[in-house]
């Protein structure tokens, strides 16, 4: 596996404290990454180190073999569109292709203005005249067109109604099989990373909670359903994740590699958008081998 | 040409809805031999999704001996699924007919029947596996 990020006890503080810490990641190429987690996880904080607009209090991080921001060969190779995206309001669609071609060395002019061309924008408009659905395409065709190895989008599609959340997705998967490059998003919108996303990760409180292909976790994950019982008593190879009671029922979802084989339980699949959930509403000090304890939902 | 349609809330994977959606096209005659399915590129287009979840899709049907990838040409139907069994299942309509009728008349309501199939179900397919 060739990693497009490889992160190793990377942190970042800032004043108001940890905003990273301890995080391990390998973000393998050729994958489109979703980035999940509640506001204030850490998310952007990550995507701007590997865009190299932060640098790492400690730790380590690597970004298609090279250190995020360390030189004009590096900035080739990464594509950042940050959250919002941002453009320059007095400066025209055409100014903003002028400035792609003179600041990228892969620029691909022909493709970026067949993009403009097909979204209907015109050249001599305004970026701050756009609306929001044609800002957010200005910006991913300069990243597009930048021809990079990866690229980093931070909420890119947060603003946009239904039909330009579509088209914006529509399009960056074409560019993802016509050019084959990696992709790391972040995005509140599980179901849309649940089309568009092939790995996940999950970060919740500064940290990685959870990392791998979308297929292998929705696979190792199951919800168990039963007569009301302490988690304490299931086998080790099960972690729990979250757990819920009546007085008379049990409801878990548990990470296991092996079947689940009790047959108390009432076994289903968690989708993706649960799975997430369950992650991001587990308490902060609940890491692996910690129960949650038992209590009393009525 | 199949159109693919994605339903996300049904809870099957994309790729697996995909498969599906083929096999159930090449089951009812929507699809016969020789048709070329969408290209990677246009499902991708047409659906928002990731690449890897069509191409993942296609490997599958490929292994299955349905569709055979031809390179720089396109992926094609090599086969049908609509086999002789479908006479088959007029017998077993039958029986499952009848038993629908002994639920009923036994006092069992619509849940009631759908949850007793789906638990024998489930357990019948557990007990082949074991």
């Amino acid at each position: 596996m060739t990693a497009v990020l490889r992160a190793r006890q990377l942190g970042k503080k800032y004043r108001r404290g940890w905003a990273l810490t301890g995080c391990a990641l390998d973000i393998p190429a050729g994958h489109v990454t979703g980035l999940v987690g509640p506001n204030g996880a850490g998310k952007s904080t990550l995507l701007n180190l590997a865009a190299g607009m932060l640098a790492p209090t400690t730790g380590t991080i690597e970004v298609c073999g090279g250190m995020p921001g360390s030189g004009p060969a590096q900035l080739a190779k990464v594509g950042f569109v940050a959250q919002d995206t941002p453009t320059y309001a007095g400066l025209t669609v055409a100014d903003h292709l002028r400035l792609g071609a003179r600041l990228n060395p892969n620029w691909d002019d022909a493709l970026a203005h067949r993009r403009i061309e097909r979204l209907g924008l015109d050249p001599g408009q305004r970026a701050g005249k756009l609306s929001g659905g044609q800002r957010a395409q200005l910006a991913l065709t300069l990243g597009i067109a930048k021809r990079p190895e990866l690229l980093i989008l931070d909420e890119p599609v947060a603003a946009l109604d239904p039909l330009a959340r579509r088209e914006f997705l529509q399009d960056l998967m074409e560019a993802v099989a016509e050019h084959g490059l990696s992709v790391v998003l972040s995005s509140h919108l599980v179901a849309d990373l649940e089309r568009v996303c092939d790995h996940l990760v999950v970060l919740v409180a500064a940290q990685v909670q959870l990392a791998g292909e979308v297929e292998d976790l929705l696979a190792a994950h199951h919800r168990l359903s039963g007569p009301r019982r302490d988690p304490a008593t299931l086998p080790a190879d099960q972690q729990v994740i979250s757990a819920s009671h009546t007085d008379r029922q049990t409801t878990l979802v548990v990470r296991t590699e092996a079947p689940i084989l009790d047959p108390a339980w009432t076994v289903s699949t968690v989708g993706l958008e649960d799975l997430v959930l369950a992650y991001m509403s587990r308490p902060a000090e609940a890491g692996p081998g910690r129960r949650p304890t038992l209590e009393v939902l009525r | 040409m199949i159109e693919f349609h994605l339903d996300g809330r049904s809870g099957v994977s994309p790729y697996l809805q995909l498969v599906q959606q083929v096999r159930h096209a090449l089951r009812l005659g929507l699809l016969r031999e020789g048709d070329r399915l969408p290209t990677v590129k246009d499902v991708v287009t047409q659906l928002a999704i990731n690449p890897n979840t069509v191409l993942k899709a296609y490997r599958e049907l490929e292994h299955a001996g349905l569709v055979a990838a031809r390179p720089g040409v396109g992926t094609f139907v090599t086969r049908t699924l609509t086999d002789a069994t479908l006479a088959a299942h007029g017998p077993l309509r039958q029986d499952l007919r009848r038993w629908l009728d002994r639920a009923r008349r036994a006092g069992l309501d619509d849940e009631s029947i759908e949850a007793l199939f789906m638990t024998t179900f489930r357990t019948t397919a557990r007990e082949d596996i074991a």
